[in-house]
């Protein structure tokens, strides 16, 4: 009988309008009912002192009538934007410059004994990336041999010109350091979460020792 | 009335179209509303993969292929590297062969789920089951994300296994997805396989025979459906799929629905392939020591892997040096479309679309 099928098939939707377990989200910046702790966080203010400075907004935001955008969580393994490079550790010695499959890594070391970090012999006088070329699939930093490049957790890197796009060697400097732990494994070991965790010192990001057998042993049988 | 006369007219579907799944074009000459001629024209997405590999090292070439087929990157990746290890003759640990099993196992689901999907949507219902097969998929795609840390382009393997061994919150979400995607897939099938109108448009349109899917070389689920019980993980087991039990679904005449329907049954064989694998996977390392630059004996090789679109091959010449001196991909979606004069030829417009669908092409892949 024909007909039947259009019934089944608005059941099956309506199944899944009502029931809250079937629902996805489909936002990618999906709304949430924001505290004031929250609200203090996003000014960058201590909260007792935004409930005192901010109270009509305060209150609202108690009652629960102000929503901010929430980022979705991402997995630490992410491969984003916003390199994280370690000016310690890196001896410019463009490995990951020859390992790019697009080329985009530019590396130029001064040797004339200029702006000397302790314990280096020459400077890092360019390091550009050019992130508008990149497809980060993240060869360089399986290449690196110091540990001293790492992807970002970023992706809204949205810039009007592609010239900005080029990430120099100051950006990199004084970018916010939260390594993503692709082919890092040490991160993971170290519990260092490169979303909601704080940065990486550049001493904490190196590799560790092997692990014996008995510990590889351990951490594969726990899974 | 014999002042009336009728006369063939040539219509240009796409290549900006947005039933032909990419930059397609379609020469369909029609007879009132018959379909006498098809000719595909395609081309628009050529990127040059194969000239580009020649300059790239053997690490690097796994880049591009995820950029062939970017609704199976992982099915991808696996037909390269099996063919650079044939080449180079590097030994795989068993556990990187079981993660490389179950993420390709993942993407077939991932890939059928996507081609399941538009393959309404060409029928006419708008968005609603493809909206359920997003659903599914964006899980697996989660899953993609927290093993490799990328979604779309995943270069997760690489000759001598993958690059880095599942995080261990994986397993648990591996084995939560594995026990609901049954109940996805009857939920799916629930809302199309009995449904009339699917059934009315679908069944006997479009039909392949056994003889004409062969004669063409066709592979894959379309030409299970036909009624071959062809899969290269029966006929030829690589990794560990003669480790693993499980079915190779067949079509009965090779109309639409079957086509439909083999992808349906597929997945489900696909979850069964997992469960096996997790419970088999044991701990070890998860890749060969391989240099980075690796230069391979002179020589060639060519491996072919069951990908979800059909025998995926990868045919390489290496000179010695630390880039192959010619790679030649075995596209299934190239090779797919070639009985589509065929496959069109009297039936109406209004077929022509389902039929183009059912054969689930990636232009991608077909250009390359």
């Amino acid at each position: 009988m024909y007909g039947t099928g259009i019934i089944k098939g608005l059941g099956i939707t309506m199944k899944n309008l009502v029931i809250p377990s079937r629902q996805f989200n489909i936002h990618q910046y999906p709304n949430r009912k924001a505290s004031p702790a929250d609200l203090a966080k996003l000014e960058e203010k201590n909260t007792i002192s935004f409930l005192f400075s901010n109270p009509i907004k305060s209150v609202k935001a108690l009652v629960g009538l102000v929503t901010i955008e929430e980022r979705l969580p991402q997995h630490a393994r992410f491969r984003g934007e916003e390199f994280a490079w370690y000016d310690q550790r890196c001896t410019g010695c463009a490995s990951c410059a020859k390992y790019c499959p697009l080329g985009i890594i530019k590396i130029v070391t001064d040797t004339s004994g200029a702006n000397l970090q302790e314990g280096q012999s020459y400077d890092i006088e360019t390091f550009d990336i050019d992130i508008g070329r990149c497809m980060f699939c993240g060869l360089c930093v399986e290449a690196c041999p110091y540990d001293a490049l790492h992807m970002g957790s970023g992706f809204e890197e949205g810039t009007y010109r592609r010239s900005e796009l080029v990430i120099d060697v100051e950006r990199l400097r004084k970018a916010d350091k939260k390594p993503s732990t692709w082919f890092r494994p040490q991160l993971t070991d170290r519990g260092h979460d490169p979303i909601r965790g704080s940065q990486a010192d550049w001493d904490e990001v190196g590799r560790h020792e092997k692990p014996t057998g008995d510990q590889q042993r351990d951490r594969w049988a726990k899974r | 009335m014999t002042g009336i006369r009728t006369e063939p007219i040539t219509i240009n579907l796409g290549p900006q179209h947005p039933s032909t799944h990419g930059v397609f074009r379609l020469r369909v000459t029609f007879d009132g509303e018959e379909i006498i001629d098809a000719e595909p024209v395609f081309g628009y997405l050529h990127r040059g993969t194969e000239k580009l590999a020649e300059t790239r090292n053997y690490v690097q070439i796994v880049t591009l292929t995820d950029r062939m087929d970017y609704l199976a990157s992982m099915s991808n990746n696996l037909a390269y590297v099996r063919t650079v290890e044939k080449l180079a003759n590097i030994e795989v640990p068993e556990r990187a062969q079981y993660i490389r099993v179950i993420s390709a196992e993942l993407q077939r689901i991932a890939s059928h789920l996507m081609a399941t999907g538009f393959l309404l949507n060409d029928l006419g219902a708008l968005a609603t089951p493809l909206v359920y097969c997003f659903r599914e998929r964006e899980r697996i795609l989660d899953l993609f994300e927290m093993l490799c840390g990328a979604r779309i382009t995943l270069s997760y393997m690489r000759p001598g296994g993958v690059f880095q061994d599942a995080p261990e919150d994986f397993w648990p979400s591996l084995e939560s997805l594995v026990g609901d995607l049954p109940h996805y897939l009857d939920e799916l099938e629930s809302l199309i396989t009995s449904n009339e109108i699917v059934l009315a448009r679908t069944k006997n349109v479009g039909l392949l025979t056994d003889e004409q899917a062969i004669d063409n070389s066709i592979s894959g689920p379309n030409l299970r459906a036909s009624g071959v019980k062809w899969d290269l993980r029966k006929a030829d087991p690589y990794e560990i799929y003669d480790r693993v039990k499980f079915d190779v679904p067949i079509g009965a005449i090779g109309d639409t629905f079957d086509r439909y329907l083999v992808r349906i049954l597929e997945m489900r064989e696909s979850v069964k392939i997992i469960e096996q694998c997790l419970e088999q996977i044991a701990p070890g390392p998860i890749r060969a020591n391989t240099p980075f630059f690796i230069r391979p004996p002179a020589g060639e090789a060519y491996s072919a892997v069951e990908g979800p679109k059909g025998e995926l091959g990868f045919y390489m010449v290496s000179d010695g040096g630390v880039a192959p001196y010619r790679c030649k991909v075995r596209a299934p979606s190239f090779i797919n479309i070639t009985p589509l004069r065929d496959m069109l030829k009297g039936w109406k417009m209004g077929d022509l679309i389902i039929i183009f669908g059912s054969i689930d092409i990636v232009l991608g892949e077909v250009d390359r």
